[in-house]
């Protein structure tokens, strides 16, 4: 009896400790179907760990702005945040992050496919573990291009795209060969004509910062972009971003549509695609100079320098970007369904082989290099971004120029004479040249 | 045939308050049939208007989504905590400079209507870091205060128009009757300026309600109000109309009600004076 009341006591004094040391994570997050998914999952990590989450969900831009007041205050009010290439090194480089360098040998951070963990690096340190990773790619109506008589190369060119999108184009069907963002603000029009400048042969900076918008390859792809939207684009491009195309393509108004690779799932998917059926995808376009015009991103999850959880934040960490979340969301929701582009493991499974857009995901990620993005040198690391704190407000300033442009409100040497200004001032401004 | 000119007339005076009023209340409407639509035919061109398939789905899983309750409670905590506590600095505010003016009253009455047009992102830096200091970062109180402070000009400015309208004979009166300040405030001129004051809680409420700069910013997760349960549903990747109409409408409900029962009141208080 005495033997069993000590046992009694002790195991309600391990329960006691155990509740002590369970904390309750903060965690500041983006409002897109994978993350949406890892918070219904979240029960699982308490099971193992006994620590318990509350999610803070808020739109893209807004977290963006929220977690940047937080961060840089020293706030605390998150123990992780969700963020993404373009802020990690910076806030790495600011001391911002919590270094995450000692995950536990379990964890396998070798495995993360080494783009990203290059993406998510400041001076050779981890700063932020992936959480899905997407590139850019081209997804086509296979209906419609065999209509056409033409074959999609799996990597074409430019000049392919343009004639294939002339000839994909039926004004009377409402049908346009090609949709492409064309929306002001560095991440959604600003991006994509980075990225694509990339294959063009153009860059942000030389080597001593100075802006490159008075060089040809610059005209050449703004003016290529213009051109081939005007023939073959859908009416007001010009407010187009990532949702207003992907309404577009899913009612089976695109021929083409280059965009981030999470938006396969979100075309093939009968539920909400009226064209599921006949989606091909194809690397995204280049122009003969070795560059494609492909990018990189990735959303990641980091621990911010102010939390005083750091150790179960780790936890979490690890438990959300393993191979052993990745099998518990297949097991939940299917292998088409799980977060993609983190991990080198998930493409050697064949069970993921199958799904069908999962090669050309993982072909688009691997053809992008961030640390060697352009044709010239330049000085900068990212592809359809420069990882310098002052380009946000550049791009999203120089992309309003060229939205105008789209729109017709001016002519592309006017907007990037504009565009060489903006970005100068803004540079000689910040100390840089 | 007068009196046929008059009914033409007032239809044609019925029909256009009718059309002005549907054309107002229309991104609403919109709002509220969206919700009730797949995703699919939220995105739908040419758009669906009526006859869809009418789902109930998108509320489930905002349902199963969301703590809409806690979300629910934050606002009408913020929203009826910073009305009423600028309600009780306002008033005597507003008596003071209706019936005591100074000859600086009405500069500053002018200083505290300029501080609406500072952009609320030009003090979020220095506000956030008063709040970490204090220990109020993602406190309904501290959310409280912010919103008070930020409606304090206006609910100053409404109550003060509504004062001024009061003859300063009938406190002259009281006050020779024997009532003190407190007494001569609470007893004579808040129950004569109640349809003001009234209008004043109902406007203040719903500018609170709807605050969604403060109310993003300076919270997480526990004092976080329906402004940021409607933000969790907006994604500039991804579809998500119709679930963030839903989340929309059940953010805009419990507001819409209430402005729709008392809008009586509301009317009367902004467009007739304090004793007519």
């Amino acid at each position: 009896m005495k033997l069993k009341n000590t046992l009694i006591g002790a195991t309600a004094l391990a329960m006691i400790a155990g509740v002590a040391g369970a904390d309750t994570l903060t965690i500041a997050t983006v409002n897109n179907g994978d993350m949406i998914r890892m918070q219904g999952l979240t029960d699982d990590f308490t099971a193992k760990t006994g620590h318990t989450v509350e999610w803070v969900t808020l739109e893209e831009n807004v977290l963006r702005q929220r977690v940047t007041t937080d961060i840089s205050t020293k706030g605390g009010a998150f123990d992780i945040m969700t963020i993404g290439m373009y802020e990690t090194p910076i806030w790495g480089k600011n001391g911002w992050l919590v270094p995450l360098n000692d995950l536990s040998a379990d964890y396998n951070a070798a495995d993360i496919l080494p783009a990203m963990a290059g993406g998510l690096s400041y001076d050779g340190t981890l700063y932020a573990a992936p959480f899905y990773g997407e590139s850019s790619m081209i997804m086509y109506r296979t209906d419609l291009m065999e209509k056409a008589g033409l074959t999609m190369p799996e990597a074409p060119t430019w000049a392919f795209v343009r004639e294939a999108a002339a000839k994909m184009t039926d004004r009377a069907n409402e049908i346009n060969g090609i949709c492409l963002r064309g929306k002001a603000g560095w991440g959604e029009g600003g991006a994509f004509i980075t990225a694509m400048s990339n294959s063009f042969g153009a860059r942000w900076f030389d080597m001593e910062w100075n802006a490159q918008f008075d060089t040809k390859p610059w005209k050449d792809t703004l003016e290529f972009f213009v051109g081939m939207m005007n023939e073959s684009g859908p009416a007001g491009y010009a407010t187009n971003g990532f949702n207003e195309n992907l309404s577009l393509f899913q009612q089976g108004k695109c021929g083409m549509w280059i965009d981030a690779t999470v938006a396969a799932s979100f075309v093939t998917n009968p539920k909400d695609s009226t064209v599921a059926d006949s989606v091909g995808f194809a690397l995204a376009p280049d122009n003969g100079l070795g560059k494609r015009s492909n990018w990189l991103w990735a959303w990641a999850l980091a621990i911010p320098a102010g939390t005083q959880k750091t150790d179960a934040a780790k936890q979490f960490i690890e438990w959300a970007t393993s191979t052993s979340y990745i099998e518990l969301v297949a097991a939940n929701e299917g292998w088409a369904n799980v977060p993609p582009g983190a991990r080198t493991s998930l493409y050697e499974n064949p069970n993921y082989q199958s799904v069908p857009f999962a090669k050309m995901t993982l072909d688009s990620i691997l053809s992008a290099d961030p640390n060697n993005s352009t044709v010239e040198p330049s000085p900068y690391v990212g592809i359809q971004f420069a990882a310098i704190p002052e380009f946000a407000g550049i791009a999203t300033d120089v992309s309003q120029e060229f939205s105008a442009v789209y729109a017709g409100q001016q002519s592309v040497d006017e907007a990037l004479a504009k565009a060489q200004a903006i970005t100068n001032d803004a540079m000689e401004a910040a100390g840089y040249r | 045939m007068a009196r046929s000119v008059t009914n033409r007339r007032k239809t044609i005076n019925t029909m256009l308050a009718w059309a002005v009023g549907l054309l107002i209340f229309f991104p609403i409407l919109w709002t509220i049939l969206t919700s009730f639509k797949t995703e699919g035919e939220a995105i739908a061109d040419p758009p669906v208007f009526l006859f869809f398939n009418w789902t109930l789905e998108n509320y489930s899983i905002v349902q199963e989504r969301s703590d809409y309750m806690r979300y629910l409670t934050n606002s009408i905590f913020i929203a009826g905590g910073s009305t009423l506590l600028g309600i009780i600095i306002a008033v005597p505010a507003a008596w003071s400079m209706a019936f005591v003016p100074s000859k600086r009253t009405k500069d500053i009455l002018m200083w505290m209507l300029s501080t609406k047009m500072l952009p609320a992102v030009g003090v979020l830096y220095p506000i956030y870091l008063l709040f970490i200091q204090l220990g109020l970062l993602d406190s309904r109180m501290g959310l409280v205060v912010v919103l008070m402070l930020i409606n304090l000009p206006i609910i100053i400015w409404m109550l003060y128009t509504y004062f001024k309208e009061i003859p300063g004979e009938i406190l002259e009166a009281a006050r020779m009757d024997g009532a003190t300040l407190r007494e001569e405030i609470i007893y004579i001129l808040t129950p004569m300026a109640i349809p003001g004051i009234a209008s004043t809680i109902l406007l203040n409420v719903i500018l609170a309600w709807n605050e969604a700069f403060w109310t993003l910013n300076l919270t997480a997760a526990k004092a976080a109000p329906l402004t940021a349960f409607i933000a969790s549903y907006s994604s500039p990747e991804g579809l998500f109309y119709a679930k963030l109409s839903a989340a929309s409408t059940m953010a805009i409900a419990p507001i819409l009600i209430l402005g729709w029962f008392s809008q009586k009141q509301l009317v009367r208080g902004l467009t007739f004076g304090a004793v007519k």
